[in-house]
């Protein structure tokens, strides 16, 4: 049986080099400035898992993508790596958006992918969060706003039967929970599933021509304002800074022996009870 | 009327998680700060509770809601996130706090979607602003910027926390007549269809030695620990220090350790009295959830180690030198 699946990416600015980020003293904004955007790394093992599933299976991937017009590139990329077909929700309204609105601009696209296609589709794969601003609350309330059953953290995900039941694992803290599926599932995939492919010279020249639409708030015609962007999102920033985490970062030099002499007299006078 | 502030509590194998506790300690703050008898009133869902939802009054919870039923034994979206949600509904909590745990970071921001209210995510602190509304820290880019996220115009205002963010303290005024409430859920079963998704098992891998959280030393290592070999020793190092290990994302991914010991964004947030680090660089993901720490020390053969500037002592060396010769200085000293 083949299934459809759609998969959300973020482009973010690539997480290697978070410690280049500043703040701007006098704007108050975040400076990014030479820090290459790329795809989210948890992103990237959702499209494998998309991928995967249609290799096995058949069906199709698109992928949907709430940002500024140039993550066209990006999109690109994602084309590269095998997807079918891309999409690109952007238009000022989408901008400033919390998780809310977000998930509701995607859920939107989703419908409107839908409606063009006359199907509904079986799996929603998300990363398991953003690397920038790392909520991990979108693939959530994107199964919300669908109406279908989401789960997080999904670190296994496998067809069980060939009536479309899946088994899937999600992680615990100190453990996993196992649990029986069958789509329309939305789920937010950990980086633990798979290992995410390379991208092929091959799979570049072919992403050249498969579809990216660009989709505007005039083309989201079921939206309704209340929920789109900024002024449709419960949560508002505030202030910005950088932590100051500096300590004194005292030198402790001499040879070997003396290190790990100095080290011992440190552990004892914080209170570190010394037992073999 | 007075205001309630929620906390919802997190479950692990029939207990209430500590992570419960930390989160009720700040909501009797907030519930002080926002004075007129604001009420902190504890969300239960799960299987076999009742003896313990009565530890939650001990801690500050004015009333416990109570959801106890065999089909709440295990979490999922479609029977958690409709129960809370009219809990909510009906009686409007103005704060409500989510461990961001493995269920809290997914149930939260699912009820927060079906209230179209705004949640905050893995918050490192929260305030109230001048008006007395909430005002949540959250780290973005890793923890190397924090950010306030505020809720201006909804309730309830929802914020998840991670465990170990804030420390377990015992309320300043206890009740001596808090109550816990139970949900009759008898209608709710009937129409309850878990067909699309049912949980089948948890299974738990209790990590060996001490828990993080409980440590007083922790002994982390990074990338640099470069060895299963150097990793026995950095583990054989922790044990003789009664103390515990840790690490960054790259021995998880080597496979020498497990995730359960990842500190940072995406793993604990720790507050030993000492840390002791092992070739770590000091990404902003790791040194966010380790910066409250006491103590911090570090070994890094390269001076340049970002971590250096969040240590109180450096080690420019190469810890194939410094570790073994520890281990041995430890085990002699101690004998
Ligand atoms: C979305 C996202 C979330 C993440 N979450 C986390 C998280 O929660 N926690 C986390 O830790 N990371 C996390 N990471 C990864 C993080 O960005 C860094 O990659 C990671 O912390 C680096 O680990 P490290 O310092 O051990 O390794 P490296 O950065 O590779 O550093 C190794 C260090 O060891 C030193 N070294 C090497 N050999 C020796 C030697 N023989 N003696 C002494 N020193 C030596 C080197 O000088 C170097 O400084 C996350 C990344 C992303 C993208």
């Amino acid at each position: 049986m083949p299934y459809n699946s759609v998969v959300c990416v973020k482009p973010v600015p690539d997480p290697k080099h978070y410690d280049r980020v500043t703040i701007d003293p006098v704007k108050k904004t975040i400076t990014r400035e030479g820090i290459p955007t790329v795809v989210g790394p948890a992103d990237k093992c959702a499209i494998e898992a998309a991928l995967q599933l249609r290799e096995r299976f058949g069906g199709t991937v698109a992928v949907l993508s709430m940002a500024p017009l140039n993550a066209e590139e990006i999109l690109r990329e994602v084309l590269a790596m095998g997807a079918d077909e891309a999409y690109l929700l952007s238009d000022r309204a989408f901008g400033g958006a919390d998780t809310l609105a977000t998930s509701y601009t995607l859920f939107q696209g989703i419908r409107k992918i839908e409606a063009a296609g006359n199907f509904r589709f079986d799996f929603i794969f998300c990363g398991n969060e953003s690397a920038d601003g790392a909520t991990a609350q979108v693939s959530s309330q994107l199964g919300e706003w669908l109406g279908c059953p989401h789960l997080w953290n999904v670190s296994a995900f496998e067809a069980k039967d060939d009536e479309g039941s899946f088994s899937l694992k999600t992680k615990l803290e100190n453990g996993f929970m196992e649990w029986k599926g069958r789509p329309p599932l939305v789920l937010g995939i950990a980086r633990d599933l798979n290992k995410p492919r390379f991208i092929s010279v091959m799979g570049i020249m072919k992403a050249k021509k498969k579809p990216l639409t660009i989709w505007g708030r005039g083309d989201l015609n079921e939206a309704e304002d209340t929920y789109l962007g900024l002024s449709g999102s419960p949560t508002q920033a505030g202030e910005i800074f950088t932590p100051d985490m500096k300590r004194s970062g005292e030198l402790l030099s001499g040879t070997p022996e003396e290190i790990v002499g100095r080290l011992v007299t440190i552990l004892r006078a914080n209170g570190v009870v010394l037992k073999a | 009327m007075s205001e309630k502030i929620w906390v919802n509590a997190e479950v692990s194998d029939g207990k209430i998680a500590e992570v419960t506790f930390e989160l009720l300690s700040k909501a009797n703050e907030l519930a002080e700060a926002l004075g007129d008898g604001t009420e902190v009133e504890v969300t239960l869902l799960g299987d076999g509770l009742e003896s313990e939802a009565g530890r939650l009054l001990e801690w500050g919870a004015k009333t416990v809601l109570l959801a106890d039923d065999p089909a709440l034994k295990m979490y999922s979206p479609l029977t958690y996130a409709p129960l809370l949600t009219s809990w909510a509904t009906a009686r409007k909590p103005v704060i409500w706090l989510f461990a961001a745990t493995a269920v809290g970071a997914t149930l939260g921001p699912a009820v927060a979607g079906r209230l179209k209210t705004g949640m905050a995510a893995h918050c490192v602190d929260l305030l109230l602003d001048d008006r007395k509304k909430l005002k949540a820290l959250v780290p973005s880019f890793g923890g190397k910027v924090i950010g306030e996220i505020l809720c201006p115009g909804h309730l309830p205002q929802m914020a998840s926390v991670k465990p170990g963010i804030f420390v377990k303290k015992a309320p300043l005024k206890k009740h001596t007549d808090g109550k816990i409430e139970k949900e009759d859920l008898t209608q709710w079963r009937q129409k309850l269809d878990q067909s699309g998704l049912e949980p089948v098992r948890i299974e738990r891998r209790p990590p060996k030695g001490l828990p993080l959280n409980e440590a007083e030393v922790v002994v982390c290592g990074g990338f640099g620990v470069g060895t299963d070999k150097n990793w026995k020793l950095l583990e054989e190092l922790a044990e003789s220090l009664g103390g515990a290990t840790a690490c960054t994302r790259p021995p998880v991914d080597e496979g020498w350790t497990g995730e359960y010991c990842m500190v940072g964004t995406s793993g604990q947030s720790i507050r030993p009295k000492v840390y002791l680090g092992f070739g770590i660089s000091g990404a902003t993901h790791h040194i966010c959830g380790m910066n409250e720490a006491g103590v911090v020390v570090s070994v890094n053969r390269d001076e340049d180690a970002p971590i250096f500037q969040v240590s109180d002592y450096r080690v420019v060396a190469d810890l194939n030198v410094i570790l073994p010769l520890l281990v041995e200085a430890i085990k002699t000293k101690s004998s």
